[in-house]
């Protein structure tokens, strides 16, 4: 990777897309939150909270942590990480016999 | 080694990637940090379910309040980024109010934790007490630790605002907060859905 790779500070975002973020962010707990109330809704909690969490932590990784617009390295490392706690998890999950 | 570049503002350190070494060196502690509050969420994952006493996370979480908590949290980040955007424009004043701002939101996240652990410690519920409470305590005792930590190198960031050692050219001292500020963020929406949401519901 050359020096000219990194990107230049003015890709990163301005304060109104920080802003339209958060304002996504707070919608989307909002709904986290209405969801948990409606009873109706229960079969499909899990899926729903992991996708609604999901979106909210992409959303974070990739416009306040600057991951979309720096280096893919930075994306790797953290993206590495991410996949090794996933492992963990579902390797103690199956241990534990709590899910397979 | 860092030297000034011919356009003027962010200094480019010459490495054999192009890349920060500090910004390299903070990425990958975050990926150890992945490691280490998923084994935590695992464990309460695990024995979820297993107290052979109570209180449990049904009788004991109160969502309206850690809602209020994660909203905190959320606008915390917010306010971090507008700190960050203002220095890397030279905003040194609009950089302290945001700064100064993020740091009292990370404080009143960690008022809310404490009245929670009080509330649950008068309910009964201590690491002590079962298996639910050992491993709740442990994971958001953790994360509220992160917090405290971030909340003193924020205002550490504001301390040395006025000495002058933050200026345009040193956004990055700013950046690598700000990547482990937004990290306890995004390690805080998994646990709201983890251990509240999904923990009571399930």
């Amino acid at each position: 990777m050359s020096l000219h790779s990194q990107p230049p500070e003015h890709a990163h975002p301005t304060p109104l897309t920080y802003a339209k973020v958060a304002i996504v962010l707070a919608l989307v707990t909002a709904v986290e939150v209405a969801i948990f109330y409606m009873e109706s809704l229960r079969p499909i909690f899990l899926p729903a909270f992991i996708v609604l969490s999901a979106v909210k932590f992409t959303l974070v990784a990739m416009f306040y942590m600057h991951l979309r617009f720096d280096s893919r390295l930075f994306s790797g490392l953290f993206v590495g990480g991410l996949l090794l706690a996933a492992s963990v998890i579902i390797a103690l999950l199956a241990l534990f016999q709590i899910i397979v | 080694m860092e030297h000034a570049p011919a356009t003027g503002h962010v200094a480019i350190e010459e490495t054999t990637t192009g890349l920060s070494h500090r910004k390299l060196l903070i990425w990958a502690f975050l990926a150890s940090e992945c490691m280490f509050f998923g084994s935590l969420i695992a464990t309460l994952l695990v024995y979820h379910g297993k107290s052979l006493s109570g209180p449990g996370p049904k009788e004991i979480l109160d969502i309206p309040v850690t809602s209020v908590s994660t909203f905190v949290l959320l606008l915390s980040s917010l306010m971090m980024v507008m700190a960050y955007s203002a220095i890397t424009r030279g905003r040194v004043k609009a950089f302290r109010i945001w700064i100064m701002c993020t740091a009292i939101l990370g404080a009143t996240f960690l008022g809310f934790q404490a009245f929670e652990f009080r509330h649950f410690a008068l309910e009964g519920l201590t690491p002590r007490t079962n298996l639910f409470g050992s491993t709740f305590f442990t994971l958001t005792g953790f994360h509220g630790a992160h917090v405290t930590v971030g909340v003193i190198w924020l205002l550490s960031l504001f301390g040395y605002s006025f000495r002058g050692d933050l200026t345009r050219e040193s956004g990055l001292s700013v950046d690598l907060a700000a990547l482990y500020w937004h990290f306890v963020d995004i390690v805080w929406i998994v646990i709201f859905t983890v251990v509240y949401l999904i923990g009571v519901a399930l």
